[in-house]
This record gives C-alpha cells, sequence and structure tokens, in this order.
C-alpha cells in the first residue's frame, strides 16, 4: 500500500472526479461509428475531440489495403528490425515519406512519441546541446532526458530567446540543435519558423521540426508548416506521427544529412521495440498517398477549423492566438474546464480538458479538434452546444437578442 | 561585472515575488514545491525569468536537481562563476 502511496494526493482527485461523473481521463467509447460519431454512454456522440485530422480513419482504400497485408503478411512482425528484421512495407513507407517531403532519408518509429525519444537522444551527444521550445510537447522532454546532452528551454516561440541561448553557448565546444514544433498542440498555434530559421543560420545551429499535429494541415502540399513558411532547406530533420492525419499509429524522421543510416543502431526507441505490423505500415502509405491525392481534405479541414474558431471566439470563449485545427477554449479553472466539459459530453459532444504541467502558463484548457470529415451542419451544432453549455456555466454572456435557430443535426452526417 | 550571492539571492526573492499571487515568507530553507506549492513547469516559467536576469542558462537537469531557494541559488552562483 506504500508504494502508491506518492499518488495519493493525486489518487483522491482522480476519485473524486469519477464520483462526479466527471472524468475525461477514463472515457469509453462503446463504439465507434464514423471519424466524426461514436457511442458513449448509450449516447450517440459528436467527437470533436480525435486528433483525427483528415478523417482518414474509415477511408475505404486504406481499410483495403491494411486488410490486405493483413491476409498477406499477418498480424505483427514479432519483433525489431534490427534483431528481427525489416518487412519490404517498413522500407516502402520509408521511400515513400522520404518522397513526399523531397528528402534523401527516411526512418519509421512504432510511435512518434518514440520517434521523438529516438531521434533527439541519438543526434544529441554528451558535449552537444538540445535547445528546446519551453511548450515542447512530452515526448521532446523526455527524448532530451533519454540522451546525455545538456539541455535548456526557451520561451516559447521567442526567436530572441533562442537568439540570447546560442549566443551564451557561442564559445561552448559541441553541437547545437534547436527542437519546435509546427503546430502547438495544446493553443492551436504555429511556429515563427522563418525567425527561427534565420537564428539557426547566425549560429550555425541544426533544427529539428515536430510537424506531429501540421502534416497534412499545412502547406501547399501538406508538408507542413516548414512548408507553409518557405524554410524546408533550413530544416534538418522533421519528425512526426502517423497517429494524427494519417489515422494510423507509428512516427517518422525525414532528413537529407549524409550517414543518416547510422540512426537505426544508436537509437534505442528504434532499436528495443517491435516494429509496426504490416497491416499499420499498409494503412499509413496508402492514407500518405491520400493525402497526396486530395489537397481537398486539407482544404476542408481548413475551413472547417475557421468556422468552429470563429464560432466559439463569437460566443465570447477565449481561444487560441491563431485558427488550427486545435481550436482551444481557455477555462477559469480545472474544475470549470470538467464541469465544461461533462455537460458538453451529456449534451452529445466529446472533446478534451487538458491541464497544466502539460498546458502553457498553468492553463485550463477545454480542447477540441476539427477534422476534414466535420459536416458544416456537425460544426455549427458543436458551437450551439458550447453557447448552451457555457451559459449555462456563465462562462459567456446571453445573448442580447436570440442569435440561433434550432440546431440543424438532422442534416449533420 | 559580478553578482554576488547577496545579489543573486535578491534577484532570485524578488522574481518569485513576482510570480507568486500572495506574499510569501522567502528563505533559502523555502521548498519550492511543498512551500510554493509550483507545478514542474512553473519552476522553469520561474527559473527562465532568473535566467534572464543573470543572462545566463540553467540546464533542465540541474533544475531537476533543485528542491530548496538554497539550492537554487546555488545551481546559479555555480553557473555564473564559469562565464
Ligand atoms: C507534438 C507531438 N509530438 C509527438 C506526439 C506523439 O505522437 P504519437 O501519438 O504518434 O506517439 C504528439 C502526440 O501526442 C504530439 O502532439
Amino acid at each position: 500500500m506504500t508504494l502508491l502511496a506518492k499518488y495519493a494526493a493525486l489518487a483522491a482527485q482522480y476519485a473524486r472526479l469519477e464520483e462526479a461523473g466527471t472524468n475525461p481521463f477514463n472515457v469509453a467509447f462503446e463504439a465507434v461509428l464514423s471519424p466524426t460519431e461514436a457511442i458513449i454512454s448509450g449516447r450517440t456522440t459528436l467527437l470533436l475531440g480525435t486528433n483525427n485530422y483528415l478523417g482518414l480513419t474509415y477511408d475505404p482504400s486504406v481499410i483495403a489495403k491494411s486488410m490486405e497485408a493483413t491476409e498477406l503478411s499477418g498480424t505483427g512482425t514479432t519483433g525489431s528490425r534490427i534483431a528481427n528484421g525489416s518487412y519490404q512495407g517498413h522500407r516502402g513507407l520509408e521511400q515513400a515519406l522520404a518522397d513526399f517531403y523531397g528528402r534523401k532519408h527516411g526512418m519509421v518509429y512504432s510511435t512518434g512519441y518514440q520517434a521523438n525519444l529516438g531521434i533527439l537522444s541519438a543526434l544529441a551527444g554528451k558535449d552537444d546541446h538540445l535547445i528546446l521550445d519551453a511548450d515542447s510537447h512530452a515526448s521532446i522532454y523526455d527524448g532530451a532526458r533519454l540522451g546525455h546532452a545538456q539541455v535548456t528551454r526557451f520561451r516559447h516561440n521567442s526567436p530572441d530567446d533562442l537568439a540570447n541561448r546560442l549566443r551564451r553557448l557561442k564559445d561552448v565546444p559541441g553541437d547545437k540543435i534547436i527542437v519546435v514544433e509546427g503546430i502547438y498542440s495544446m493553443l492551436g498555434d504555429t511556429a515563427p519558423l522563418r525567425e527561427f530559421a534565420a537564428v539557426k543560420r547566425e549560429y550555425g545551429a541544426y533544427l529539428v521540426v515536430d510537424e506531429a499535429h501540421s502534416l497534412g494541415v499545412l502547406g501547399a502540399t501538406g508538408r507542413g508548416l516548414a512548408e507553409a513558411a518557405g524554410v524546408e532547406a533550413d530544416v534538418d530533420f522533421i519528425v512526426g506521427t502517423f497517429s494524427k492525419s494519417l489515422g494510423g499509429v507509428g512516427g517518422f524522421c525525414v532528413a537529407d544529412i549524409d550517414g543518416f543510416d547510422i540512426l537505426r543502431v544508436v537509437s534505442r526507441p528504434y532499436m528495443f521495440t517491435a516494429s509496426l505490423p504490416p497491416g499499420v505500415i499498409a494503412a499509413t502509405l496508402e492514407a500518405l498517398h491520400q493525402l497526396r491525392l486530395r489537397p481537398g481534405l486539407r482544404h476542408q479541414l481548413n475551413a472547417n477549423s475557421r468556422r468552429l474558431y470563429d464560432g466559439l471566439a463569437r460566443l465570447g470563449f477565449t481561444v487560441g492566438p491563431e485558427p488550427s485545427p486545435v481550436v482551444s477554449t481557455i477555462m477559469p479553472d480545472p474544475d470549470t474546464a470538467f464541469a465544461f466539459w461533462a455537460r458538453l459530453l451529456e449534451m452529445g459532444l466529446y472533446t478534451n480538458v487538458s491541464l497544466p504541467p502539460a498546458t502553457p502558463k498553468g492553463l485550463a484548457l477545454l480542447r477540441s479538434s476539427v477534422s476534414a470529415a466535420h459536416s458544416p451542419a456537425q460544426l455549427d451544432h458543436a458551437i450551439a452546444l458550447f453557447a448552451d453549455a457555457g451559459r449555462e456555466l456563465g462562462l459567456i454572456p446571453r445573448p442580447s437578442q436570440p442569435a440561433w435557430g434550432e440546431p440543424d443535426f438532422a442534416g449533420a452526417k | 561585472m559580478t553578482d554576488s550571492d547577496a545579489d543573486i539571492r535578491e534577484i532570485i526573492f524578488d522574481t518569485l515575488r513576482n510570480a507568486l499571487p500572495r506574499p510569501v515568507a522567502l528563505t533559502e530553507q523555502t521548498h519550492i514545491v511543498d512551500d510554493l506549492g509550483l507545478d514542474s513547469v512553473a519552476v522553469m516559467d520561474f527559473v527562465m525569468e532568473i535566467e534572464d536576469r543573470l543572462d545566463l542558462s540553467v540546464p533542465l537537469d540541474k533544475i531537476a536537481e533543485i528542491e530548496t531557494l538554497g539550492d537554487l541559488l546555488t545551481v546559479l552562483r555555480d553557473l555564473k562563476a564559469h562565464v
């Protein structure tokens, strides 16, 4: 009983949420119906918290490729690629990713989390320096801890603070590696990548960009923020995940650097874990193909993001600094976030709660994510539910005149 | 220009006073998590303010070892001695 005693305070909080029926960290879907709907507590629920940005999880061609590969090559690889060998699909997907990004090399990991662990720990040796954006995802912080480099963080999205830190290291030996994200997963804001690239060039550092939330979302061909900002040549390593816009699971890194393949044998999260199963690899390859084939998905997604972002802002919610598929509203405190989240779920809308220390500046967030698969009617319905629940809880002002007609959920797919 | 121990201590206390919602008595024995209730990110954010004022960077593994304000003072003094 004493082993877990250190978590007593947290366990009490967790139990309190369970009892009140407002625990956002223990939701069970009885059935998933589509990229945008599931059954929760016997109720058909609109999904607005999935990261399923392009809605490809039920794409018929993706499913077909996955089934075909599973039947042909089995359910799992039962081992790591270093110890137990690669399947054809692994190499094929790596080549497809390299081709998509116009890079020489690609490497696939079993999750995006492991991609950050593996790449950051392998790139930065004992005498090198990792310089992380302060709002970096846990996988970036953990990747930094797995290696032996000196790690410092700079103010979120501040090229000046980044420059300060590089200046302090100017005469210190060792390589300097900057790590930023494309779209930040908590508030949906993007990095000032042009400015970061300029600082990187000035100080001769390396630049790693995690495009987890921006692959398939930003850029003329969906490659992410580096493409959108026109600085791909300055980005030495792109890391990403298959678990969001590509609707599967897995992670990757692409780069042009000579000698890239040595990373495979110095990257523990690559070596000491099983490789992705054939069905996942084939599904991801097809999802990437669909992403490239159908830019309309990205345009729909971005229109949907704008619709939700503007709709919630118009109601009087405090939203993130720019529209993106991550649309967070800032709650006054965690208890309000739990109550609001639970009320929305009761009304048939599934969202996420994000709390410190996972969030920046101690913010409690009610986080939504938008999909290309959402119909305008679904998004308008979601906005109407935000309005009802928000007014009920006193989070937003009541309208001086009725602004909403009957929500048209019948028309929602 | 060198910052003496007393200067660094005053910078730590001053930064904290500005960051905390309520006035709290601060000493070198003050425990950052237990007494001030800061979580891991809040600690890193508060150290960031001090980094600016002293123009130095504190590596994260050093921050992770800090428990009291006295520990922080020691780390900052050592780093300052090496620049
Ligand atoms: C910025 C960032 N990097 C990496 C990951 C990890 O991705 P995965 O779900 O593939 O482990 C996430 C997702 O949570 C993320 O937000």
